[in-house]
């Protein structure tokens, strides 16, 4: 299989799944977000592109509650959604995976993949029942690692990332949120884990990836939204740009028409 | 896809390293002084002795799996040494004070838990460095216990005391019973238990657990108290074989509880635990004790050996990591 053959001629036409409108966030008195807005649609891959310093990660931390906005507000399914703390997101089927993986290296790949959502019986650990659900999910998604029984510590950077993916996925999630999942990867690594992003998006699952690699963009996302100096500049359907185009509008040398999206 | 699988080729199997040796660290040990007293002296591996060698180990033992279960979350718990004697006298002196003797066994395993929660709550929620808290907590229970004993022996006479410390079913004593009937609990708990996995979870990698939805402030908490209690049970023991409490008694323990945990397999960075092996470092710690006793060697070098296991100890560890 070549990496990534996205089938982007899936349109983004179902029903909007997260949406945050005019989002502001301030740190006394650097503006980290003026009004940054964006509609991910069920099952589509939208990739979030910005320079250092563009609001990017706060704004994914207010979209996974583990910021609170100052002001705006974000909607999930068409409900507003008011979050505290991370777990409001996860309840509501918002996945996040961080760069940090949250994998516990001691503990074997179905440990993780079950980890603070373990099966219990008679109040023991299900352990055939998590081990063969973990097979289950890993084959689902067509994540190859050495074996479920082995320790995270022996595994690639790119079959944790699998693996964290995979978690967040294995838990009914519809829309997965991923901070720079290649970003330490080497080439296969990143073919693989964008297989993977690409395997989510055939399940129907929605995919918000923020990256920095523009190949990338144009290999998995459906549509792109650019940030610039706290807010959103752009929203693009990938198969109308070109990674030049992006990183104009990342610096500002090509001014948008319009916001759209 | 081609690529992975053909990266997962050599992966899956573990390789001899020192860190597998490390593993078993407590059981190659074991054997090693087991050889060397049984050439050394003719009354070591003999029934009477290893029965003995057993007993003496199983107040050791409980201890150890206290710390163990601080060990796996990453902590240490440098309170053991004072909170066994506390403990001991707990139940002593409020035996002594005409408190049914149950009761007074309740009271010695409270007395442990008071002191787990005083170390937990300091630790866990207000995040002190643990190392600090427990030397604190160590001196200030050394200090009330003192006060609660003034210093002395106080006795505690009692047929079913007598009999934990002296008999057993058959050939088997009351006090391997306790011993291994705790150790198979804190083995289920562990490895068999959601708790046990977040327990791990916890020591393995704060961040990591605390993100993946771990509440790592109640299990960090809830090692202490576990701690604190399985200290309570082993003064329980302690008081059944000395038939007292003797605030002057003990001094080594704290030191051979850590001991037998990170020979036994456990890493002191958390996230490890081998129940067995803790078990095994208990044992080989108090025959290495025994048999310097058999061979006449003077009392001063015991803590020197206790000390140099430690340190080997403590390389293993540094290998472990």
């Amino acid at each position: 299989m070549t990496a990534a053959t996205t089938d982007r001629s899936t349109p983004a036409t179902g029903q909007v799944l997260l949406e945050a409108s005019e989002l502001y966030k301030s740190f006394g008195a650097v503006r980290a977000l003026e009004g940054a807005s964006i509609r991910v649609f069920e099952g589509e891959v939208h990739a979030l592109v910005g320079d250092n310093g563009a609001g990017k990660s706060t704004f994914v931390r207010c979209l996974t509650g583990v910021q609170a906005a100052d002001r705006g507000e974000i909607s999930f399914q068409g409900t507003p959604l008011v979050m505290t703390d991370p777990n409001d997101a996860r309840k509501r089927g918002i996945e996040t995976v961080y760069q940090n993986l949250a994998l516990i290296e001691e503990l074997t790949v179905w440990q993780n993949l079950y980890l603070d959502r373990e099966i219990t019986r008679f109040g023991f650990l299900d352990r055939n029942q998590m081990k063969t659900k973990s097979q289950d999910i890993l084959k689902r998604l067509d994540v190859n690692v050495p074996s479920i029984h082995a320790k995270v510590q022996k595994m690639s950077g790119g079959q944790r990332q699998c693996i964290a993916i995979a978690r967040a996925v294995n838990w009914g999630s519809n829309l997965v949120i991923m901070d720079e999942p290649t970003a330490a990867l080497g080439v296969r690594e990143t073919a693989a884990v964008e297989r993977l992003i690409n395997n989510l998006c055939q399940d129907g699952i929605a995919v918000l990836l923020i990256t920095h690699d523009m190949d990338q963009v144009l290999r998995c996302a459906n549509r792109v939204t650019v940030m610039r100096r706290g807010h959103d500049v752009t929203t693009r359907d990938v198969s109308t740009v070109s990674p030049d185009d992006l990183v104009g509008l990342i610096t500002g040398a090509i001014q948008p028409e319009s916001r759209g999206g | 896809m081609a690529v992975a699988a053909a990266q997962a080729v050599g992966e899956g199997r573990d390789k001899f390293t020192w860190r597998r040796l490390s593993d078993f660290a407590a059981l190659i040990g074991l054997v090693i002084v087991f050889i060397g007293l049984f050439i050394a002296t003719p009354n070591f591996l003999t029934i009477p002795n290893l029965t003995d060698v057993l007993v003496a180990s199983s107040v050791l033992a409980v201890m150890a799996l206290g710390q163990q279960m601080v060990v796996v979350v990453g902590g240490i718990d440098l309170s053991m040494g004072a909170t066994l004697p506390w403990c001991a006298a707990a139940l002593a002196v409020s035996y002594a004070h005409g408190v049914g003797l149950p009761l007074a066994i309740v009271v010695s395993i409270l007395a442990g838990a008071l002191i787990g929660l005083v170390n937990g709550v300091l630790v866990a929620l207000l995040n002190l460095t643990d190392f600090v808290v427990t030397l604190g907590t160590l001196s200030i229970v050394g200090g009330i216990t003192f006060l609660l004993t003034g210093g002395n022996n106080i006795q505690a006479f009692s047929p079913f005391l007598q009999s934990l410390a002296l008999d057993g079913v058959g050939p088997i004593r009351w006090f391997w019973l306790v011993a291994v009937v705790l150790a198979a609990a804190v083995w289920v708990y562990l490895f068999r238990t959601r708790g046990g996995t977040h327990l791990l979870a916890t020591g393995g990698d704060i961040d990591a657990a605390r993100s993946a939805g771990v509440a790592v402030k109640k299990w960090r908490l809830l090692a202490y108290i576990a701690s604190g209690v399985l200290t309570g049970v082993a003064g329980v023991l302690f008081v059944a074989r000395n038939g007292g409490a003797d605030p002057t008694l003990q001094t080594n323990l704290l030191l051979s509880s850590i001991a037998a945990v990170v020979l036994g397999g456990s890493s002191l960075f958390g996230g490890k635990a081998s129940v067995l092996g803790t078990l095994c470092g208990a044992v080989l710690l108090t025959s290495l004790i025994n048999g310097f006793t058999l061979l006449n060697i003077s009392q001063a070098y015991q803590p020197i050996a206790v000390g140099a296991v430690v340190l080997m100890a403590a390389m293993l560890a540094r290998f472990n990591r």
